[in-house]
């Protein structure tokens, strides 16, 4: 069948052929798309429906419904707040650190350090880290003794590391290096003739960051702390070992649902869990749409 | 009083000295370009002039001001950059108005000076679109407009024609000039292409390797080049090596054969050995009047372009490239032809020794 | 901004600071087990313990299985993407990024509730099938990073070019990849092996929920059960996620770029 004769006769003949191929490439990605649907979608897909499913079948809100419990908005409660304190500190000391290495009057050697370190310390979540915040905050600690000799009894401040705070300072030490490597690359792409024509124009540093460089940073800088704050709200490993069951978060206490730890009650595990995703799920799609929009100005 | 003065600027980074003492007085209202080739110094001087790098010696005077060690925002001055360098996060109206707003100027004001600024490059319907948005000529005007808008005593102009394609480039460069002479505000512009410079400047500042070559009017840097340099940057030329016979009264050998040159030979002595310049459009091929020169040589390449006819002819140990016009009813000259190459004395150029 | 000479500085050493006490103070704590001076008893403490060693041992078997099936699943499909579908290219990606999305915990939930025992797919019936199970929990957990580093080495490779000259020479669909591709993607396939050992040795979430005895389960139980040797097995883990670091700054650079930069 010759196109040339078609194409005169049948104007659909050209885009026709190119459908025909289209199916035969697509085995090419069935063995990928079946890994990820059986080991990442299907699991998760099952999960919601569970959560809204009663232990018959049947179909109910009454899951979500239960999740309005005391213990559980507890839950949530402080999960939100681990996460956003440790997302917001880690955003503002990784946004200043990053500053300083790219951009501020340090020697050349540094940068590489900190990107190295930085890669390996966001690696460096779970347990070990929180022996190592034990060793160094917690009641036999390092530090502690440290600041006991100088006179400052952390115990009598009411500070202690199985605690809100002491999380949180845990947590930083996988969020701000977090921070640092996605915001170096945008720092670099703040190019240096955008300063030097500010500065040509009159305008002092402040005004450069005001106007030109904070503008085309943020949603970089926001889209980045909403990922910290997914990072620290799913994490469940540096909690489970610092503070037990002690300090209730979401995770911990989905894990101990799914432990059978607590009263066995699958389906407001499946709630719980709905909730994590949502939560999540949200964050990571206002970090795409602010990668977007960042990404629209910059050419 | 000349209105930008550089006396005595040096830059230096460490042990390598990349402008050496660069004194020069620009008038209220010129048009002064720096030719040459990379790494030559020409930005580097621009840099100082703006602000963005600090001489090491020498000073820089605008207006009878010192700005010498004056940080960049406090000069007063507009800058054209070859990546454009417009602020992607604000709009054409908010680029070109931002040197006003950093002044606290009033909104009505910003807005109709913007309005005026974005009429004398002719885009005045872009104000309200991003940079991604226009073309790379669009964007370079409107990087022109944001420099004079806050009415600068000096526009500084960096390659600002480098990036864009070699059309846009030639109607952009009427553009510039046409504005500057309507504004009549004192310019510094740095170019690599000696045609833009050539074509836009009331005088021309050629720089080699972090000196100043030679200091000129366009048509003074063309026809009397001081040094191989300049003359070998600026448009064709041919070079060629001669014997002097006779300094005073004009005479010299090329390749044994004797020719007489009117523009004097600078400084030699009978015997010494020069370098000249021919420009090619001064060459006649196998002419039959006498313009006073003639060499014998032979035909070793011909390149056939059409319109033109680009001849190379060697004498001995020097050859020389000259364009005839192609004739319908004539065949080309073929290579082996042996033929003549005739000038006038006026012609024939001796270029003063190199420098160091 | 060339900001303040005083600024930049107190950044990084407060930084510095903060980073660095809890490895020093770890380390110290590490020492302590006998009393009195400093000694590595906790050390051998650990190192003498069969549990470290089998554990250790499982975890690894368990990410090197990880890291083969990764690069099975990862390289054939990013390079088919690359050569015969980009315009599919961004959904996969977003389907690579769905594992940062979606926490650990819930996909483990995921498992025990479709593939238990008495499910179609009864993968937790049998030690063996949950370990399979486990290993490919891990494949989808580096995923992400995998993917990443495997199609940025594609992306600066020819891939329709090289392919085009393989199958002119006469070869066939396996040659090509693992003959021709694989080779040129040495060094994001390397990176992405040595993030999926970092991430696979410290994971406990799901190895403790699935309840295989991987090294993440046994470090939080010396956590609950000892006192300085939990100090000595951080220590461990940090040093073990650096040199996975360290060799991927050896390995897992272009080797085009390391010799353009020497230039």
């Amino acid at each position: 069948m010759t196109e040339i004769a078609d194409t005169a006769v049948r104007p659909l003949a050209v885009p026709r052929a190119r459908r025909e191929r289209l199916p035969l490439a697509w085995v090419g990605v069935v063995p990928f798309l079946l890994f990820v649907a059986l080991f990442l979608l299907l699991p998760t897909f099952d999960l919601i429906v569970g959560a809204f499913q009663t232990p018959d079948g049947g179909l109910t809100l009454d899951n979500i419904r239960r999740l309005n419990q005391p213990t559980i908005l507890a839950a949530y409660w402080v999960s939100i707040e681990v996460s956003l304190a440790s997302s917001l500190l880690g955003a503002l000391v990784g946004f200043f650190l990053a500053w300083a290495v790219v951009m501020g009057r340090v020697p050349r050697f540094l940068r590489p350090m900190v990107t190295t370190f930085s890669g390996v310390a966001s690696n460096f979540a779970g347990i070990p880290l929180a022996f190592a915040f034990l060793a160094t905050l917690g009641p036999t600690g390092l530090v502690t003794a440290f600041l006991m000799d100088i006179g400052i009894n952390l115990r009598v401040l009411g500070f202690t590391i199985l605690s809100f705070w002491g999380l949180t300072i845990t947590y930083l030490y996988f969020q701000i290096p977090l921070m640092v490597l996605i915001l170096m690359p945008a720092l670099d792409g703040l190019k240096k003739e955008w300063r030097e024509a500010a500065s040509i124009l009159g305008a002092s540093s402040f005004q450069y960051w005001r106007y030109v460089a904070l503008p085309v940073l943020w949603p970089s800088l926001l889209g980045t702390t909403i990922l910290l704050f997914a990072n620290a709200f799913g994490a469940v490993a540096t909690a489970y070992a610092l503070t037990g069951s002690s300090l209730n978060i979401v995770p911990i206490l989905l894990y101990a649902q799914i432990r059978g730890d607590v009263l066995h009650d699958p389906h407001l595990g499946y709630a719980l869990a709905l909730g994590m995703i949502v939560i999540t799920g949200a964050a990571n799609l206002a970090y795409i749409w602010l990668r977007m929009r960042g990404e629209r100005w910059i050419r | 009083m000349a209105f930008l003065e550089l006396e005595g600027v040096t830059k230096s980074f460490g042990a390598h000295q990349v402008v050496q003492t660069v004194d020069l007085a620009i008038q209220r209202g010129e048009f002064v370009s720096f030719l040459g080739p990379s790494g030559c110094g020409k930005t580097t001087t621009l840099r100082m002039i703006a602000g963005f790098e600090e001489p090491s010696a020498g000073t820089i005077r605008i207006a009878d001001k010192d700005v010498t060690h004056l940080k960049p925002n406090q000069r007063n001055v507009g800058m054209v950059f070859q990546s454009y360098a417009l602020f992607p996060n604000l709009t054409v109206g908010q680029n070109v108005g931002f040197g006003l707003k950093v002044q606290k100027k009033p909104t009505a004001e910003i807005k109709a000076r913007v309005e005026e600024m974005l009429r004398l490059i002719k885009l005045p319907q872009l104000a309200d679109r991003y940079p991604y948005q226009l073309s790379g000529g669009q964007q370079q005007r409107v990087a022109l407009a944001r420099a004079i808008a806050t009415k600068p005593q000096v526009l500084l102009l960096d390659e600002p024609l480098s990036a864009l394609d070699a059309k846009i480039r030639v109607s952009l460069r009427e553009e510039i000039k046409a504005l500057q002479r309507e504004l009549g505000i004192t310019t510094v512009y740095v170019t690599h292409d000696q045609e833009e410079a050539l074509s836009m400047s009331d005088r021309i500042v050629v720089m080699s390797e972090g000196r100043v070559e030679q200091v000129g009017t366009p048509f003074e840097i063309y026809n009397n080049p001081r040094t191989r340099f300049v003359a070998s940057f600026v448009g064709t030329l041919n070079i060629l090596s001669a014997h002097v016979v006779d300094a005073d009264g004009g005479r010299l050998a090329i390749d044994g054969q004797e020719v007489v040159t009117a523009r004097g030979v600078a400084g030699a002595v009978s015997g010494a050995t020069v370098s000249v310049a021919l420009r090619p459009e001064a060459l006649l091929l196998n002419g039959a009047s006498d313009l006073g020169n003639r060499l014998s040589g032979t035909i070793e390449e011909v390149d056939f372009l059409g319109s033109v006819v680009r001849v190379r002819t060697r004498f001995n140990e020097n050859a020389v490239s000259l364009d005839t016009f192609n004739n319908p009813n004539a065949p080309p000259p073929r290579h082996g032809d042996k033929v003549t190459v005739s000038f006038a004395p006026e012609d024939i150029l001796v270029l003063e020794a190199e420098t160091g | 901004m060339k900001g303040g000479r005083i600024a930049p500085w107190i950044v990084v050493v407060l930084s510095g600071l903060y980073f660095v006490l809890p490895l020093v103070a770890t380390f110290e704590f590490s020492l302590r087990k006998r009393r009195g001076a400093y000694s590595f008893d906790a050390y051998r403490s650990v190192f003498e313990d069969n549990h470290f060693l089998e554990s250790f041992g499982y975890s690894t078997l368990v990410a090197v299985a990880a890291i083969l099936f990764g690069i099975l699943i990862v390289v054939p499909t990013a390079y088919w993407i690359r050569l015969k579908l980009p315009r599919l290219r961004p959904y996969v990606e977003f389907i690579t990024l769905m594992p940062l999305v979606i926490p650990p915990i819930v996909v483990v939930f995921g498992y025990l509730r479709l593939y238990n025992s008495s499910s179609w797919l009864p993968f937790t019936a049998s030690a063996r099938a949950t370990d399979l199970l486990l290993i490919f929990s891990y494949v989808t957990l580096a995923l992400p990073y995998t993917y990443r580093a495997v199609d940025t080495g594609l992306r600066s490779i020819d891939v329709r070019t090289l392919t085009e000259a393989a199958q002119c020479l006469g070869a066939g669909w396996p040659t090509i990849l693992f003959r021709v591709i694989l080779p040129n993607v040495r060094s994001g396939v390397m990176a992405g092996a040595f993030l999926t050992f970092a991430i696979v040795i410290g994971e406990f979430t799901i190895a403790s929920l699935l309840d295989r005895p991987a090294f993440g389960p046994y470090l939080q139980n010396i956590g609950a059960n000892k006192a300085y040797e939990p100090s000595a097995l951080a220590i461990i883990a940090f040093g073990v996620t650096w040199l996975c670091m360290g060799l991927i700054n050896v390995f897992g650079r272009d080797p085009r770029d390391a010799a353009a930069a020497k230039k």
